[in-house]
């Protein structure tokens, strides 16, 4: 019997890119898309692995990795698409030398997110094939064939996963490895050179590769169908849909499934499914994006359920509850409800430093009438959470120091901006700039535990380098001031807050003490090793 | 044969290190498995599940449909509780009984208590307390299971304690012996 692995999805997929032969892995943590990068990290020595600062340098250090002839993988949550869309989008009209996966790990329901953004409408967008796995398997599978497709079309190829996708673990069983492809660098500078002639061009190849993606959907492995019978209801189930809809025993039902792994959307085979039915359910975890299209398809008389139409839940993470609903299953019901349970949200550690930053700001904010704190994304937001309440904003990465900075300008002080240290070097250094470039009337406050903290204790970007970071900007160096946050410290940080929040100008002070999660961490391993 | 399993606690009360043992059996014994778990920002001191299910047919969905739990295991009482709806009218919850109060609001542990002992089946016990006076409070998590192990049913206590071995040896003879020993206890501490 050949073994089986238990993996995580996101092992999977890294395992496969592994295999797959990639030469680089680039990324900036997110969940849930983080153990991708760690597994590589830990088992793949062979290939270069280090966290990158952002997604856009992640997405662009691919692309060079690419264009000399190597494989490479880049990974984000899906918000990360927003930050790489720039490059991500451009490098479908350079196209690619040695393959490029692209994985984005979205977030039905918005377990760990600030929204649900649906990152297959990235590929539709920039025109490339999408491939969006049902199991951990197949997320295996699909890593060297997604490597084969991006150097067949040479293009980018993007996969999309679902955090249930990404933290689900599964038995998963590997081929033999692929060797890295060897250095080649693309010698034809027309394509990669994007001046708009050469764009045009470019463009216009990108646009006549597109039957081709359809033919490759069409005849893909991964889009199948099952049960040609004529039916009343048949059921369009894309990427982990399937397996909520495979969970209600459609074959039992008599319901005919066509799977949808691989995109663009299988037209024909939709087509083929809709003559055989009466009415089509398109189940899609995530944004209606299939069901949108695929009423294009079939024309508007033809009836089509899905999330836009309230069969299924217009918004939120698909569960075989639902889809069963849709379907017309009837279950057994469980228990009922317990009456005594209350929510309990997650709350900042106890002896994280971020409290005592908290404490401070809280107890300085009070002695001014009209003082606003901009949050932004890590553990920190937390403390928009009582007991703190601090916080009056948390938008994207970096947008604290330039939502203070519009607030200033707009008049308001104390406009204070609370950000982490990995967020700052991801997306606040470029906003400080401009605080500075303004002489915007701002307090920023780089809370640094060492860390990028929330997604489990990775290496941060600018560690040991953000007083350099600060004063190279132009922030006045006696107003970049550094604190130990401790409840010791306390009378010293506030006076320090205080100080800070009557210069006129741009004033950065940073807190620094390492996570307590990660020196707990360093502290057991220091233990085991004695 | 299927058995689909909650597990449920609080973020950092070891319930992953429940779910990786049982997986861990599960290959080895050749059952299939998917296991569904929260990471990232619940982690910290908020609620946490995760969704087990064993069988030995292929199973689809990484989620367990309401109504079709086979068994809570959880870390914590009210934690129990919040997931009655996914459990089968037959289903078992095993449960520690010693409470979690991180947050301001916790509701009333008779309350809790009696919900508990009104389900028709039930096994409680003060976990950490009974981990405690053993002296092996970080081995609470593994008490717990041997206390589940019974109604696992489609792996067998022996194949579990297998994975309890295997899973501590990195850690050291102690280590291992420790869990060992709590793994009994739980697992003859209900009848």
């Amino acid at each position: 019997m050949i073994s089986k692995r238990l993996l995580l999805g996101d092992e999977a997929i890294a395992l496969g890119a592994i295999h797959a032969g990639i030469s680089g892995v680039y990324a900036y943590p997110g969940t849930p898309s983080t153990e991708i990068t760690e597994f590589i990290q830990n088992n793949a020595p062979e290939v270069r692995s280090r966290w990158c600062t952002n997604e856009k340098t992640a997405m662009e250090a691919a692309l060079g990795m690419s264009y000399a002839g190597k494989r490479a993988l880049v990974c984000m949550k899906h918000v990360g698409m927003n930050v790489a869309a720039d490059a991500f989008v451009n490098s479908a009209i350079t196209g690619v030398n040695g393959g490029v996966v692209v994985l984005a790990a979205d977030d039905p329901s918005m377990h760990s997110s600030q929204n649900e953004q649906d990152s297959r409408f990235y590929g539709k967008f920039a025109m490339i094939p999408i491939l969006e796995p049902s199991t951990q398997q197949e997320a295996y599978d699909m890593m060297p064939y997604a490597f084969a497709l991006s150097e067949q079309m040479r293009l980018p190829v993007l996969m999309r996963v679902v955090t249930r996708l990404a933290h689900s673990r599964a038995g998963v069983q590997s081929v033999t490895p692929i060797p890295q492809n060897a250095l080649n660098p693309d010698n034809e500078r027309t394509h990669w050179v994007l001046l708009p002639g050469n764009a045009r061009r470019q463009y216009a190849s990108l646009v006549e590769k597109q039957p081709q993606l359809m033919a490759s959907a069409e005849t893909s492995p991964y889009n199948k169908v099952c049960g040609e019978q004529k039916a009343t209801l048949g059921v369009v189930a894309c990427g982990i849909a399937y397996n909520y809809v495979m969970e209600n025993e459609p074959e039992k039902r008599g319901i005919p499934v066509l799977k949808v792994s691989q995109y663009p959307l299988p037209e024909q085979a939709i087509k083929a499914l809709a003559a055989q039915c009466d009415t089509l359910l398109i189940a899609e975890d995530g944004q209606p994006i299939a069901e949108e299209q695929i009423k294009a398809m079939v024309g508007a008389d033809y009836p089509i359920k899905g999330r836009l139409t309230g069969d299924l839940p217009r918004m939120g993470e698909l569960t075989p509850d639902c889809v069963g609903a849709a379907l017309g299953v009837v279950t057994d019901e469980g228990l009922p409800a317990a009456k005594s349970v209350v929510a309990r949200p997650p709350a900042l550690c106890q002896g994280c430093g971020h409290r005592d930053v908290y404490d401070a700001l809280n107890k300085v904010a009070k002695e001014y009438a009209d003082a606003r704190i901009f949050g932004d994304i890590g553990c920190y937001t937390l403390g928009a959470l009582p007991p703190f309440r601090a916080i009056d904003s948390c938008v994207d990465m970096g947008a604290s120091i330039t939502m203070a900075k519009g607030a200033a300008d707009a008049g308001v002080h104390p406009a204070i901006a609370v950000i982490g240290d990995s967020t700052f070097t991801h997306s606040g250094m470029t906003g400080l700039l401009d605080a500075v470039n303004d002489g915007a009337n701002i307090t920023v406050v780089i809370s640094d535990n060492l860390t990028t903290a929330m997604t489990g204790g990775q290496d941060s970007a600018g560690t040991n380098k953000f007083e350099a970071i600060c004063l190279g900007l132009g922030v006045e160096p006696e107003h970049v001031r550094v604190v130990v946050p401790l409840p010791k410290n306390m009378e010293e940080i506030t006076q320090i807050i205080r100080e800070e929040i009557e210069y006129n100008g741009v004033s950065v002070i940073i807190p620094r003490r390492e996570c307590i999660q990660t020196l707990n961490r360093k502290l057991r391993q220091k233990r085991a090793q004695q | 044969m299927k058995k689909d399993i909650i597990l449920a606690g609080v973020g950092g009360q070891g319930i992953l290190t429940i779910a990786t043992i049982i997986g861990d059996a599960a290959a080895v014994a050749g059952v299939n498995l998917k296991q569904a778990e929260v990471h990232g920002m619940s982690q910290r001191g908020g609620d946490v599940q995760s969704n087990l299910r064993l069988s030995t047919e292929p199973i689809h969905s990484d989620l367990i449909r309401q109504g079709a739990a086979d068994i809570i295991i959880s870390m914590e009482p009210m934690e129990a509780l919040r997931y009655l709806p996914y459990l089968n009218k037959q289903g078992w919850v095993v449960t520690s009984s010693n409470p979690y109060k991180n947050i301001p609001n916790y509701p009333d542990e008779q309350a809790i208590m009696e919900e508990l002992k009104a389900l028709p089946n039930t096994a409680i016990l003060p976990i950490e307390d009974l981990a405690k006076e053993n002296s092996m409070p970080k081995s609470a998590n593994v008490f717990l299971l041997g206390m589940a192990a019974k109604y696992i049913e489609i792996l067998t206590p022996e194949q579990l304690r297998e994975s309890v071995k295997r899973l501590f040896a990195s850690k050291g003879e102690k280590v291992v012996e420790m869990n060992c020993q709590a793994f009994d206890l739980g697992l003859n501490a209900v009848k």
